[in-house]
Formats: C-alpha cells, structure tokens, sequence
C-alpha cells in the first residue's frame, strides 16, 4: 500500500488520535502551570511547612519516571478511593510530572529578578503578595518563557504515555493500525511526523510569539 | 478503601524486582555509551563544510528530539521485520534509546564546543595543525567540562526512560512490575517498590552529578 | 543598653523627624556601625560622606528597614520604628507594624530600579494606587503633578528602557515622593549617572529642597552639591560620625585629621 493510499485508508483515524493528544496536552498544560506556581513559589517560601512538601513533591515526581507515576495513578490510586477515569489520569499524570520540573523554572526565573526590584517593591511599603503578582512574577516570566518553550514539547512527548492506559490518542491509533495492518513503517512514521509538526510547528512558533509579547510589554521589544 | 500495605509480598518480589533493576540498569548503561559516540559524531556532522549534511544531520537531530520516545522505540522494533530484519526487544530497545539520547548530548557537546573561544581555533590554524588535532587535541578536552553538568543530567535521564522499554518486553524494572501485578493481582507493593527504587538510584545520582560538577568547576579553576 | 531603656515614644519638644538611638548594625563579626546616635529635624537636609564601608548607605538602608537592627532603636517622627510597642514594652517590631510605618519613608536608589514592565506614569502610580488606596484617578493626577515638577510629564508614557540614566532618576524620584513620604532618602543617586546628566538630577533635588519643606536625608560623592543644598553634613567613619557641621564648617574648616584626609583625597580626584 502506497503512503498516500494509507494516508486516504487511515487518515481520519490518525486525525481522531491527533484531536485526543491535543486534548490531553492542553489539560495536561493547564495542570503543569498551575503546579509549577505552587510548588515554585512553595519551595521560595520563608516557612519551612510549606517548604518541605513542595521539596518533596519536585523530588518525587522529577526522581521517579512519567510511566511509573501514570502506572501508579491509574493501578494504584483507586486502592486509596480515588479512582480516575483514563482521560482524566492521563493527563493528570503528565500535568503532575512536568509541572515538578515547571516549579524549578519558575523558582529560577523568580530568583533571577534583579535585587533592586524587590527593594523598590519595599520602598514602596508593598504588601508581599501584591510585590509578587505585580513586580516579581510579571519579570520572571519573561526570563522563564523560553524554558518553558523546551519543557512544552516534553510534555507533548508525554501524552503519548497515555496510549499505554488506552487513552485513543495519536500513539494509541498508530499501534491499533500497526496490529491490524503490520505497516509499521507507515503508521508509525506518520505518528512521528505528526508530533513532529506539532512540535515543531505549533507549539515553538506559538512560544516564540509569546516571548515577544511579554518582551514587549516590558517595553524591549 | 481496600489499602493494605502486604510487607510479606513485598519482601517476596523484592528480590525479583532487584534482579530486574540490574537489567534496567544494563539498559541504561548500554543506552548512554551509544548515546556518548554517536552523539559527539552527530555533534561534529553539524559542522562540517558540506552545508547539505550538516543540513540534514541537523533536521535528523530536532525530529528526534521532538518526538516521543515511546514512538521511536515501536518505531524501531516493528519497523524491522516489516522489512525482513528481526531484531529482539533489547537490541531494538537500545537502538531507539541510544538514538534518542545521541540527539540530546548532541546538543550538550554543541554547546560545549561552542563555548570554546574563538581564538583557540584561529591559533591552531596559525601553527597549521590539521583539523582532525584540532578538534582532537585542542577543541575537545576544553569543550569537555561545560558540558559535563548537561552529560551526567542526561544519564540520569536516561535511568528513568528506561520503564518505556517495558513496551516491547524488554524484562526491566517496570514490566517486572507490571508482570507481578498482573499475575498476583496485586499492583500497590510492586508498583510503589519501582518508585522508590527509582528514588533510591536517581536521587543520588543527581546529587552525585551536582557534586561531579561542583568538583570540575573547581578543579578547571572556576 | 537593654530595651526597656529605651522611651516608648519621644517626648513632645524632643521630637526630631529621625532619631538614631544607640544603633549598632553588625555582619557576623564586621560592626557597621557603632552605637551611632543621629538627629535630623523636620525640615532639614542632611548629607552623609564619607569613605566606602563607612556604614553611609547602611544608616539609609536601616531607616528604609531594609536592614535589621542589632543594638539600640531608630525613631522616626516620635514613634519607634524598628520596634513596636507590646504590652507596655518595646520589642522588635513585625512585618505588619513595619511595613504600616514603611510607608511614611520614600527611597531612592544608585540603579533607580523603576518597574521595566509599567511606564514612568504606571511607575508612580503603583504605591498609590496598591499601598495607598487611591482610585486610579486620583493617583494619576498626583503623578502627573509630580512628573511634571521633575519635568518628565512628556515621556509619561514611556517605558523605563526608552529612558536615559538621568531621566529614569527622576521618574524613581517622582514615584518616591507619590507615596508622600514625611522622609525622603537619595542612596548616592548620581553615581550611576554620566557626567552630563547629573545635573538634571541634582537640579530636582535642589528643587525639592527650596520649595518643599521634606525631611531628606542624602548619601553622595558629590561634594559641590552637597555643599550648596544641606542644612547639616555629616562625615562617617567606621561606623560612626567622624565630625558634623554646617557645610561651611565641615568643608570650610574641618576639625578632625580624618576628615581633612578624605577631602583632599576627594579633591585629588576631582
């Protein structure tokens, strides 16, 4: 079977997996910032109650691989009462996972803020809360946007674990096709072409007009 | 709530799951070696004087690394006896991860290079040693210590990766796992045991690669 | 001196806009300043010289808390500012009592340290608006006021990486006084500035000291300048004040061998 007759055979399906791995990077991304901001702020915190968990919690999920955490999530959580359906899991676990590794960049970032615009921030009898939301954190993400460029596409990467819980996304449609088919070369080089694109196509160029954006509204455009 | 820590179970795999953190251990291993050659000739094929290979080195190099892994390593052991070649799990196995991994250092090593000053190459070229002595002799040995933090990140890297593998029956840590779960219809005990043999290895590890760098820094006097 | 030594509250008639009482500030072993004892009225300017590592910037950092106290207590306006009344007894104060009494001192600083993300107006805005509680409107026009008198009203809109050196000095200096400080402090406000725009700035500040009746405290190398504005100039030296005068005096007529050793070296520099 040529490529473009497997193309027109198997497309819709490809396009169906591709439309759930958007879906589950998109929820998957939502999860990681929201983590990332409380565990990065979390682990800046003067107070050691607070500290601690959010050590923890970026040591766990950084030291232990995307596949276990997913496994443990979906296996074993229910034993605890909590019981997660797949697409839920799935995107969970990656949000999770890479949001431990968001929380370094956002600490980072954070910390490299220049020291006088904290005192600035001070001088001015700002209340900590609103030096954060107003002065710090509006600075620091312009410093952590082109890591977080880098740590979308391992998040991408990521979803294609969910297929291993059945999740029907793109990689869960490649290896459905491969079963049925055996045209490994096709179906998962189209796969990989696929995240390829969207790698590269959608989510780089979508970061770099975001770096330019906040760039300019700190006025360096 | 049916949560109840089995400690006899637990013990029970426990040498069985050990046995198989060796072979992930053996995976990861073999993996990084591909990884540190063929990466610093991937690194080197983009900077040669043929516009079109370093071209197509370099777009060979963004598509690994911005695709999944997971896909690759199917990619690899499927792929082949479409076309006749039978290739077991591990030998597949260790083809899509050390060519995953070869595109990451490959990045680590052109940033080494790169942070190489200018004027050491033009000094070579001054006294006329040949290309082949430059990067060998020269460029190489100082390109070495930046890249050593970036080097020893990814060899932890590549430690948790290993799980995928599990994919296609390579009997590591997680399928061992899996295995036992499936066959005493417990998962609690061997799938937490795998999180915290991860933990147990990569966390000092990472601490060891902080330190190894630390000690390089200072060594180069830095 | 134990802390109950010291008065809760500076009584009526001995009450300067800035008492330093007793302050000792120490890095591990290093003592910054010495049982340092300052006065300055309301009203008055006055400037601190001195060599590096004198404890200059740290009298101006402490009164901005930006610093702790290891020894004695800072006053500001009759009430104590390092520390806070409890139960009867003074203790040092928290973040709460601190940050309520911060507000009444404005600083400026070396590197100007303006917000890159808002314009010169947003700039001045902000402390007014988030601190204060002033609607935007209000806010706005007291910034507007104050960009003109440090004559930037034209660059209003303008974001800090469009403004030279001496110009975003201003806006900061405009933005201090927005918060309407009863104590204004300028850390060594022209060092990072080229030669030909330290004049815009110390023209504003002379400004400020003829039309305006604010307690200001300087920290400068620029001794011309401090010689034509101040009220009182003191000279720092190893943590403690070496001699204090009249402009006249000090730089006329100083006492002490120090002293005379730092001005001319000061001279020698030009």
């Amino acid at each position: 079977m040529s490529i473009w007759d497997f193309v027109v055979a198997y497309g819709p399906r490809i396009a169906d997996g591709t439309l759930v791995t958007i879906a589950q990077f998109l929820l998957a991304t939502l999860v990681a910032i929201a983590v990332a901001l409380v565990m990065g702020l979390g682990k800046l915190s003067g107070n050691w109650l607070i500290r601690t968990p959010a050590v923890v919690y970026i040591e766990i999920f950084r030291g232990t691989s995307l596949l276990v955490q997913l496994y443990w999530i979906f296996f074993v959580l229910p034993l605890f009462g909590i019981t997660l359906d797949k697409f839920t899991a799935g995107f969970l676990s990656v949000g999770l996972n890479i949001g431990a590794y968001g929380a370094e960049l956002v600490r980072g970032a954070i910390q490299s803020v220049p020291k006088g615009q904290w005192e600035a921030a001070y001088a001015l009898s700002m209340s900590p809360a609103k030096r954060m939301r107003r002065i710090i954190l509006p600075q620091a993400l312009a410093i952590m946007l082109p890591p977080w460029g880098n740590l979308l596409i391992e998040l991408l990467k990521g979803t294609a674990l969910v297929s291993l819980i059945a999740v029907a996304d793109l990689m869960f449609q490649a290896r459905q096709i491969n079963a049925s088919t055996f045209l490994s070369a096709q179906a998962f080089g189209i796969a990989l072409l696929v995240y390829y694109v969207l790698a590269r196509f959608l989510v780089t160029p979508f970061m770099r007009w975001l770096e330019r954006v906040v760039a300019r509204r700190l006025g360096r455009a | 709530m049916r949560f109840d820590w089995n400690w006899a179970f637990t013990f029970e795999i426990l040498p069985r799951l050990l046995a198989a953190t060796l072979n992930t251990l053996a995976a990861a291993g073999i993996g990084y070696v591909i990884a540190i050659f063929l990466g610093l000739a991937l690194a080197l094929a983009q900077r040669t004087p043929w516009g079109m290979l370093t071209f197509v080195v370099r777009e060979f190099v963004e598509f690994i690394r911005s695709t999944p892994l997971v896909l690759q390593i199917f990619f690899v052991f499927y792929v082949g006896p479409q076309f006749g070649i039978r290739l077991s799990p591990w030998t597949a196995g260790m083809i899509a991860i050390g060519l995953h991994y070869s595109a990451y250092l490959s990045e680590v090593y052109r940033a080494g290079i790169d942070s190489v000053p200018k004027g050491q190459w033009e000094a070579c070229r001054a006294i006329n040693m040949s290309t082949r002595d430059t990067y060998l002799r020269i460029v190489i040995p100082q390109a070495l210590p930046p890249s050593i933090a970036g080097l020893g990140n990814y060899l932890v890297g590549i430690f948790k990766d290993t799980p995928m593998l599990s994919v296609i029956g390579v009997a590591e840590l997680m399928h061992t796992a899996n295995a036992i779960g499936a066959e005493h219809y417990r998962f609690l005990e061997p799938l937490t045991m795998v999180g915290v043999i991860f933990l147990a290895i990569s966390l000092p590890a990472a601490g060891l690669v902080r330190l190894f760098e630390g000690w390089m820094r200072r060594k180069m006097g830095m | 001196m134990d802390l109950s030594d010291y008065p809760l509250e500076l009584p009526e008639g001995q009450r300067p806009m800035v008492r330093f009482m007793n302050v000792t500030k120490r890095y591990g072993s290093l003592v910054v300043l010495d049982k340092l004892d300052l006065d300055v009225a309301e009203g008055e300017m006055v400037t601190i010289i001195g060599p590096s590592g004198s404890g200059k910037t740290t009298v101006l950092r402490m009164l901005m808390t930006l610093e702790t106290v290891n020894g004695g207590v800072i006053y500001v306006d009759g009430k104590p500012l390092t520390h806070m009344e409890k139960r009867g007894k003074l203790v040092p104060a928290d973040e709460r009592y601190l940050r309520r009494m911060r507000s009444s001192i404005g600083m400026c600083f070396q590197h100007f340290n303006l917000f890159p993300h808002m314009t010169a107006l947003q700039n001045c805005m902000e402390g007014p608006v988030q601190v204060l509680g002033l609607s935007k409107a209000e806010a706005r026009e007291r910034s507007e006021e104050l960009l003109d008198m440090v004559g930037m009203i034209e660059k209003k809109d303008q974001h800090p990486s469009r403004l030279s050196g001496g110009q975003q000095q201003r806006v900061a200096i405009a933005r201090a006084l927005a918060m309407r400080p009863k104590v204004m402090l300028f850390d060594e406000v022209t060092s990072a500035l080229d030669p030909e725009v330290i004049g815009e700035v110390t023209n504003v500040i002379r400004r400020l000291v003829a039309e305006h009746n604010l307690t200001m405290l300087m920290v400068t190398h620029q001794m011309g300048f401090a010689r034509d504005i101040s009220d009182r100039v003191c000279f720092f030296f190893g943590g403690r004040i070496e001699e204090q005068g009249t402009p006249d005096e000090l730089f006329g007529n100083p006492q002490r061998e120090r002293t005379q050793q730092f001005l001319s070296a000061v001279k020698e520099a030009g």
